[in-house]
């Protein structure tokens, strides 16, 4: 009898092999899911996580099939959406925005057959594996070259969320930067959301105002490019190649490309050979990408920028090697140290450089 | 030639028949519109209005994200018939999720039975106080109830921010702004296995009916309406308007207040940056739609819940976009508004100079 349970099904999978279950499959083809925090029109985050879906289908063809739901406030509605893909025969889900954290805990616990995927989280079991990209990696490249055309000396830096990840990324930032130039100031503001193109427009006016020559942003959307572009000052290209937006301002992006990852994993899922686990890639794994160097910038910044991707990708440079300062001017990490893994995830503190105080 | 001619009062008939045709005139053009797109409309309109209610568990959804918009609602509408404004329930709502939650907080690992009830509580004070605010402005300095409603929301939501992100903060949760998931003595009890039905939609249901009591029985409803329809009046029947000021807001605040205390113990289970989609918002939709009328607050609440869900289940099934459910809402409150024309007017159909031609 072809007539499987979801759960017989699975755990057919798991006893015997795949080579059993391959018959059934051929038929029914492998569903997969996808929860998105912005529109897929984000031009950012969202648009490329929907990137990575589309590889899975180009892979993959009629064996599977993907389904997304757009713009789920992270709350009490991710729940139900989560739930409501596992319920219509998705095998795999992956959710996309650290919010999505315990929804998705809660529902991987009602739902054993299903495998899922988080992005960003800390929260793993048997059937939730977690996924992220060390986006550092590209920022101390990006403050590479804003340490080399900076001439006001003032970096606006549009964040999204007080989360570890967004602060290691101005600090990554910042780092490299101060090493081209001490005298580099960067100075974040806090938008809480990570995605409000008004918000983000407003707030790289304001740093702009106050004398910024280059924009950074956490936040998904254009607008600070579109913002940079016109007033004639330098920005940085968020998750993908914003450079359309700003074809004058902008100096490189920092590309997240989940592609690899999802044909992989769902790979894994199709072949009964899925396991759960954390991946944090960068440059190494081809999760964190540069976008194409402005053609107005110097020669050299942009050998140095390659370089430091070059040694990055290669391991022979890590972006938090010491010595590294706190705000105070204390030493933090020593000559030669470098922070690890664990140090990392959990940063709440700001390097010497910036302005402000980490939100608390 | 069609004319319009000013009814001597409104009409009964077309007020409760009107939302009945503005539904159907959104799901006629929904029709269509999904047809435009290269959807079949059966499907799309079968993915929307009834898959979600097929089963149980997706009856449980309804009413677990029609909850919170019954609940500000039928408090908004009281308010609103008195013409009193409070577009910040969002605000309110937020400050009924720190009082309750930082109860949850507070007592995390030592829950007793009283510990819910409080937290309930706890979220209508601090919905009422922070309503309190606009409430003193106006009647003291006569500041606009809307403004300064509207500007808190964003005070509300800054001051949860500081909160999970600060002193509140998990400490087990790698620096991520968002608290301890609360015990479970301080989770709202699941009124249906297999569903997320919490204890929050009979409060809502009590709301209704106390708010339908407040309006169609007591004096104090008879004030609010005449103080909404002509103050000067109010003023000779010995009302005071400022009573009714406070009042409204206080209770509009409370609920709102309530809703978020049920929010943060029931589907969500801990303070997080984002408890609520706009449900303070969207609510004020949802008090019109249901013509301030409880009863159709009611019903208004879970036809709205029904569009947002009924949106999702159209994305995974068909991929429709998620714009659509934003342009069925929208349809819906024009074909509403539009149609108010027929509860004032007369439509009367006459054909021009038709006399003189024969």
């Amino acid at each position: 009898m072809i007539k499987l349970t979801r759960r017989s099904f699975s755990a057919m999978t798991l006893a015997a092999g795949a080579a059993a279950a391959l018959p059934a499959r051929a038929a029914d083809p492998f569903k997969v899911g996808f929860v998105y925090v912005g529109p897929i029109g984000d031009h950012g985050w969202s648009y490329q996580h929907d990137q990575g879906r589309l590889a899975i289908e180009a892979e993959f063809g009629d064996k599977v099939e993907t389904s997304y739901v757009e713009s789920v406030p992270e709350g009490a509605d991710a729940e139900r959406v989560i739930t409501q893909l596992a319920r219509s025969g998705h095998k795999l889900i992956f959710t996309t925005s650290f919010g999505y954290m315990n929804p998705t805990a809660k529902v991987a616990k009602n739902f054993p057959d299903v495998m899922f995927e988080h992005a960003t989280g800390f929260t793993r079991a048997s059937n939730l594996a977690t996924y992220a990209a060390r986006f550092y990696e590209g920022r101390y490249v990006a403050g590479i070259l804003a340490g080399h055309v900076s001439k006001t000396n003032k970096v606006g830096y549009i964040a999204s969320i007080p989360i570890p990840e967004v602060i290691r990324g101005i600090n990554a930032f910042t780092l490299s930067a101060r090493k081209i130039n001490p005298a580099i100031e960067v100075t974040p503001i806090w938008v809480n959301s990570w995605y409000d193109p008004g918000k983000e427009a407003d707030s790289a006016k304001a740093l702009i105002d106050q004398g910024a020559d280059i924009i950074l942003q956490h936040t998904d959307s254009p607008a600070p490019v579109q913002t940079a572009e016109e007033r004639g000052v330098w920005s940085v290209g968020q998750a993908s190649d914003m450079a359309k937006f700003g074809p004058k301002s902008h100096m490189t992006a920092i590309i997240d490309d989940w592609a690899p990852y999802y044909v992989e994993r769902t790979r894994q899922a199709m072949a009964g050979s899925w396991t759960s686990g954390d991946i944090w890639g960068g440059f190494d794994t081809g999760m964190v990408k540069m976008g194409d160097y402005n053609s107005a910038l110097p020669e050299a910044a942009v050998a140095e920028a390659k370089a430091a991707h070059d040694a990055i990708s290669a391991g022979t440079l890590h972006p938090f090697t010491g010595p590294i300062k706190n705000q105070a001017g204390e030493t933090v990490v020593a000559d030669g140290a470098t922070l690890d893994d664990g140090e990392l995830l959990g940063m709440n503190w700001y390097v010497e450089g910036v302005n402000g105080k980490v939100p608390s | 030639m069609i004319t319009l001619d000013r009814r001597p009062e409104t009409s009964h008939i077309w007020l409760y028949a009107t939302p009945l045709l503005a539904v159907f005139l959104t799901v006629l053009c929904g029709a269509i519109l999904f047809a435009f797109l290269g959807f079949d409309p059966a499907d799309a309109l079968h993915a929307y209005f009834i898959l979600p209610l097929a089963d149980q568990y997706g009856l449980g959804e309804l009413t677990v994200k029609a909850t919170p918009l019954a609940m500000i609602a039928v408090g908004l509408a009281l308010g609103f018939r008195a013409n009193v404004w409070n577009i910040g329930a969002e605000g309110q709502l937020t400050l009924g999720a720190i009082f309750g939650g930082g109860l949850a907080l507070a007592f995390y690992g030592q829950e007793g039975p009283l510990l819910l009830p409080a937290m309930l509580i706890g979220g209508m004070v601090g919905g009422a106080l922070w309503a309190a605010i606009p409430a003193f402005l106006r009647t003291r300095f006569n500041a606009n109830e809307i403004l300064v409603s509207l500007m808190l929301t964003y005070v509300a939501g800054l001051l949860l921010s500081y909160l999970v992100t600060g002193p509140w903060k998990d400490p087990m949760g790698f620096g991520f702004p968002q608290t301890r998931l609360f015990g479970e003595g301080a989770i709202l009890p699941i009124l249906l296995d297999g569903t997320r039905m919490h204890i929050g939609f009979p409060l809502a249901l009590v709301a209704v009916a106390a708010a339908w009591f407040i309006v169609s029985r007591s004096l104090f409803g008879f004030q609010i309406k005449v103080v909404g329809l002509t103050p000067p009046a109010a003023g000779y029947a010995g009302f005071s308007g400022r009573r009714i000021i406070w009042a409204t807001l206080m209770i509009g605040g409370a609920l709102a207040g309530l809703a978020g205390a049920i929010e943060v113990s029931g589907p969500i289970g801990q303070l997080t940056p984002s408890i609520s989609p706009g449900y303070g918002f969207t609510a004020i939709i949802v008090a019109f739609l249901g013509r301030l009328h409880p009863v159709g607050i009611l019903l208004a609440a879970l036809l709205m819940a029904l569009s947002y869900i009924g949106g999702e289940t159209a994305q995974i099934e068909l991929g429709l976009p998620v714009a659509v459910t934003g342009v069925f809402q929208g349809m819906l409150l024009f074909f509403l508004l539009a149609s108010d024309v027929l509860v004032h007017f007369r439509v009367r159909f006459r054909l021009r100079g038709a006399g003189r031609a024969a």
